[in-house]
This record gives structure tokens, sequence and C-alpha cells, in this order.
């Protein structure tokens, strides 16, 4: 096991696919000479070249196309959006193209391409750099969405994207690219399916996914220090397909939810977990399941309005004291 | 063109302009159903430029407009037809309908709804194939229209700096929807607008296959001898209206009547009879030839597939799942 940075984690999986596949190619605004923005395919450039790592002009609706036009060939491209606020202007090609082209060609063709792009809010970046938007990306018929919360599964779930059929919306974080894990020295492929359970417990199952899986384990030290709770911490990697057995299983074990999403609540990850709890298990819950989320604002620039607009691991435990009745 | 090809040519034009006409009327009659692109007028454009490249070897991708262009690549009418029906044995099951067909064993890469969405999808074409170093060309087929599209000049900018081999052709009609090109667009020649990326361009006559295919010509060798890309606009004109619910009213029937006097069957007709290669009769003949062929195994075929089974629904959303297991559960081997 190294103990690695999510970014390096990110690098490394680039690295070997693209050492073992002439066909694996990546683009996106300033990935090569510069490095990447946060460092994701560092020394890429160096190693395979200009026709591989492709510096794009900041293009996204026209990069992000090319690249699904070269994986109707077979070429497998990972299409870096430098920010999650700019695929806006690729969702056409996202969603018109990769998305539905396997459908509507009845199968004859595929679009095996992977889009990374650094999602969730960093510091005082203001409205049009801050969105989160990964239950824009949710509902889309043939595109999957896999979201990593710790440099393993950055490893693991790029692997599997970049070697899946499907095309593979990866949302990372923007404030997660620092952040050490351990990673399996061997290759490793992460499933793009299920949840991962990141603590074991019995009275309440806390949902997060990627950053708010943080939120959530630390409210579980919380709650089990200071006020005897034991909360189950339920990663949700991939948030389309949503895991409904993992889902279901947990609830059904643990009675009680509370699910953390750092984007906005309306039609988002936590509407479509309860609907899922509704769907599997309506009759195991002994209290009715809470969201944790972010106002619905225009993310403010203003320090004070920002950390209001966005939750923690604080909100996570209040809720959760909320449905014990002790709050 | 030597007489044989031309002769050729011409019997599969009016193979394209009778399947459209059929198409209309099996609209008509509830056969068909959504919406409907016809072509005839711009057949010269399809024909003249894929005379020039290599059909079923070149990649082709276009529009919505996409059945004759299909065809040309090689696809099978009957399986176009099907399509349109809605049938299971269509070229893309069913599952696409007129604005998607798609036979990528002929290389043609689809058809595509959102103007202007296949441009980056050709230049990637176009990159794969620069990857991989094969001999072929992406061709992108779009009407003029799609040029006021942000991803048009997104793609023009990315092609020429990467040197990309596909050739654009600006099939240009002088309407978008029901809106002419002087009312929407600022320059009514559209290769004029392609110089602020160094891409070389060419204008031609849309009507006269012998004109699109010497333009053509050119074009396609530039493009396939390495030196980039390329954009052919074809000065041509669509009959009908931009689908079946459009009744045309944004134009005057004498505009109309001007173009069909430069029809661009009838163009190729009169020449090859004055070359003495053709008789009136043998054109007539022809034309009865290419309707029975319609109906008796065109339309035949498409009425008596079978419909897509419900069980199927949500078959090809994904890739074929036990195919992915290893990607999806991460038990790779």
């Amino acid at each position: 096991m190294a103990n690695i940075m999510y970014w390096e984690a990110i690098q490394r999986a680039h690295d070997e696919e693209m050492a073992r596949d002439p066909l694996v190619i990546c683009m996106g605004e300033d990935i090569g000479v510069a490095g990447g923005t946060y460092k994701a395919t560092k020394g890429l450039y160096e190693k395979y070249g200009p026709l591989r790592v492709m510096d794009t002009p900041i293009s996204e609706g026209g990069f992000t196309g090319l690249g699904i036009g070269a994986s109707f060939l077979g070429v497998r491209p990972i299409i870096e959006i430098m920010s999650v606020n700019f695929a806006w202007l690729a969702m056409d090609q996202m969603f018109n193209s990769a998305a539905k082209v396997r459908y509507m060609s009845g199968g004859q063709l595929t679009a095996p391409c992977v889009f990374r792009s650094a999602g969730g809010a960093a510091h005082q970046l203001g409205a049009q750099h801050s969105a989160r938007m990964e239950k824009v990306f949710m509902g889309i018929a043939g595109l999957r969405v896999v979201t990593p919360s710790n440099p393993k599964q950055a490893y693991g779930l790029l692997k599997s994207a970049i070697r899946c059929d499907d095309p593979v919306f990866i949302n990372e974080h923007e404030l997660m690219y620092n952040m050490k894990g351990e990673v399996p020295d061997g290759e490793y492929f992460h499933p793009l399916e299920g949840s991962d359970i990141a603590r074991a417990g019995t009275d309440v199952t806390l949902f997060g996914y990627n950053i708010s899986v943080h939120w959530c384990l630390k409210a579980a030290e919380i709650l089990d220090k200071q006020y005897g709770i034991s909360a189950e911490v339920v990663d949700l990697y991939s948030l389309s397909p949503l895991d409904r057995a993992g889902i279901k299983q947990s609830v059904s074990k643990t009675h009680r939810a509370v699910i953390a999403e750092e984007d906005e609540a309306p039609v988002g990850v936590g509407s479509e977990v309860i609907a899922i709890i509704n769907e599997e298990c309506f009759f195991e819950l002994d209290a009715a399941p809470v969201r944790v989320h972010s106002a619905l604002v225009p993310q403010p620039y203003n320090h004070t309005l920002e950390k209001a607009a966005i939750p923690d691991h604080e909100d996570v435990v209040k809720a959760v004291l909320k449905i014990f009745g002790k709050a | 063109m030597k007489i044989e090809d031309k002769k050729r040519v011409l019997r599969e034009m009016v193979l394209h302009r009778r399947f459209e006409e059929r198409c209309y009327q099996a609209y008509i009659e509830r056969k068909i159903g959504g919406f409907l692109h016809l072509y005839p007028g711009q057949e010269a454009c399809c024909n003249g430029v894929m005379e020039a490249a290599r059909p079923g070897h070149d990649y082709v991708i276009t529009g919505y407009r996409d059945h004759v262009h299909a065809i040309k690549c090689g696809a099978d009418p009957k399986e176009v037809m099907a399509e349109l029906y809605g049938k299971e044995t269509g070229s893309s099951k069913g599952r696409g309908g007129s604005m998607h067909i798609f036979d990528t064993d002929k290389r043609f890469m689809g058809g595509y709804a959102l103007v202007g969405g296949p441009f980056p999808l050709a230049a990637g074409i176009a990159k794969a194939i620069q990857l991989k170093g094969g001999d072929e060309i992406a061709i992108c087929f779009l009407g003029d229209a799609a040029n006021n599209q942000g991803v048009f000049h997104e793609t023009l900018n990315m092609a020429a700096l990467w040197k990309l081999p596909v050739l654009f052709v600006c099939e240009n009609n002088l309407y978008g929807i029901g809106t002419s090109i002087e009312r929407s667009t600022a320059v009514v020649h559209q290769h004029k607008r392609v110089a602020a990326y160094n891409i070389p361009a060419d204008e031609c006559d849309g009507q006269d296959i012998e004109v699109v295919y010497e333009h053509a010509r050119k074009a396609v060798d530039h493009v396939r001898s390495g030196n980039g890309p390329f954009f052919l606009e074809l000065m041509t004109y669509r009959y009908r209206g931009h689908s079946m619910s459009d009744s045309r009213g944004y134009r005057s029937r004498e505009e109309e009547e001007l173009w069909k006097q430069r029809d661009p069957i009838f163009i190729l007709r009169d020449r090859l009879i004055k070359e003495g290669a053709l008789t009136m009769a043998e054109f007539e003949a022809l034309e009865k030839e290419t309707d029975a062929y319609i109906e008796n195994e065109v339309i035949k075929f498409s009425e008596e597939s079978p419909e897509p089974r419900v069980e199927d629904l949500e078959k090809y959303v994904f890739a074929d799942r036990e195919t992915q297991l290893p990607w999806l559960t991460g038990k790779a081997a």
C-alpha cells in the first residue's frame, strides 16, 4: 500500500492505462505542458507527447464532442473539464451524443469516454466557479456517474471507467486533490456500481459521497463518543446507478437514515435516496429520513455567507440528534 | 465524370428522389411517425461529394436529413425505410427513427438531431484516424444554419490547429428551418466564414453533379493528402419544407419554381441525353423500375418486418452487462 495523494492516484491511473493501450489519450485545458491545474496529468505530456496528451483550446463543447467522436472509433479519451461549472457548455455533447448514441444507433456505436471534472465548492470562488452539479448528471440514461471520496477510489474508479465501454462521468472535488490515502501497490479496479461501507454501525445510516463521506465519518465519531449513537457510513461512490440493494440493506439494519450532500436539495442525491428507501424498505423505518444539503443560492463570495451555504459534519450530527429527539 | 459513372449515379439519384417521395406518402398514411426531413432538390450534393470520396471507406456523419447520405454510403434502403417504420429490422433497430440512421459497417456514423452537433464529432473521428494512421477521411455534411452554432467555430479552430483529416461539406439550401439565410446570418456565403481559421475553402453550384464532383475531388484530395481540413460550400435548395409540418409560408412558390428548373436529376438526365448515352424512354423506364423496387422490396420489407419487443425496451442503453462485469463489479481478471 502506498500512501499517496488523490491527484497522484488519478495521475497513476492515467499513466498505467496510457502505457498499456496506445488508444488511451487525454485532453483538456492546461493538462499537457502546464501539467494540469490539479496536477492530475503531471508528466504525461513529456512521456506520451502532444498527439496523446492534448492541450485543448478553452472550448468545452468543442473538445468534449471531439473526444466523443474519437471514441466512436475505439479511442479511449479521458476528457478533463477543468471545473465542473464549465461542463454546462459540454452537456449537449455529453448527453445528446455520448449518452444516447448507443441506444439511438440500435447498439452499433458506443462512446467509451471518461469525463473527469473538479466538482465541489472550494474557497470563495463565487457563483460561477463553485457549483455542485452531480445531480445534473445523475438522471441521464446511458451515462454512468461516479464520485471518488478517497485516493483509492480515485485511482480504481478511473481505471475501471477507462476500460468500461459506457461513457462515465467522474465527479472529483477541488478541495480533495491533496488528500492522502492508501492505494494498493498493484493494479486495482474499483467497481463502477455499488457502494462502500466506510464505517459499520447499527443505529443510523449516514449516506454520503465524495466530500460528504468525510463529514459523515467525522459526525459518526462525535455521535459515538459524545452521544453513544452507532452510525453506519455508506459511501455512495456510484451516483448513477445508485446502489438500491446497498441502501436497502443498511437502512433495514439501522432503521434510520440521514443523507449528506454538498449539492442543493431539490431533485438531488438525497431526494433520490429517500425515494429508494420508500420503494425498498419503507416499513423498516423508525423515523423519517433527513437530508443535509447546501442552501439553494448561487454560491456567495463572502466567506461567512459561503460557510453558511454549505453544510459540514456538525450539520450531520444535528440531523441525527433531531432524529433521536435529542436536539 | 465518365459516362458509365454518370449513368450509375443518375440511377442512384432517382432512387434517392423516389425513396424520399415515398417516405412523404408513408408519412401521410401515418406509417412513419415523428419528424421527417426530406432531401429532394439536394441530391447532387451528397452524390457529387461521395463520388469523389470512397463510400464505405471514408467516415460520413450528418444531421437529421440523413436517409440519402446513409444509402449513398451503402446502407440498404430496405433497412433505412424499416427504421422509419420503427421496425426491429431497421438500421437502428427502430430505436433511432428518421433523424438517427446509422450503418457503422458502411462507416455511416449517423444522423444527429441537434443542429451543429456533428461538427466536433466529425473532428473527433478525424482525430481517431490521425492516431491510427489510416488513409480514411471524415466527411461532415451539414446545412448552412449549423454554422451559426458555437461548436462550428470551436471545431474549425481545433481541426485547423491539429490538421485533422476532415472535410466539412456545407449544403447551403438558404433556409434554417423557416428562416432565410439573409434573415439569420450576417454572411450568406459560408465559405468566407472559415477564412478566419486558415482553412482552405471553395464554393460551387450544388445542383450540377459534375460541378460538385470536380470541386469535391480537389477538396477530398487536399484532406486525404494530409493537408488538414477543407470546407466546401454547395449552393442548393430544399424543395420540401424543413420537416413535414412546414407549409413553406416563408418563401414564394415562384422562388421554388425557379430552383426546380435547375433540378439536379434533370440536369444530369438532359446532359446524358444530349451526349447520346440515354433516351427519355430509358429514363422513364428507370423511374418506373425504381418505383417498383421501392414498392415491391423496400416498402414490403418494412411493412412485413416485426416490431421491437417491449421486453427489449432497455436494451442498448448501456453496453451488454456481461461484457462489462469486471469494471462494474471490480472483479477484474
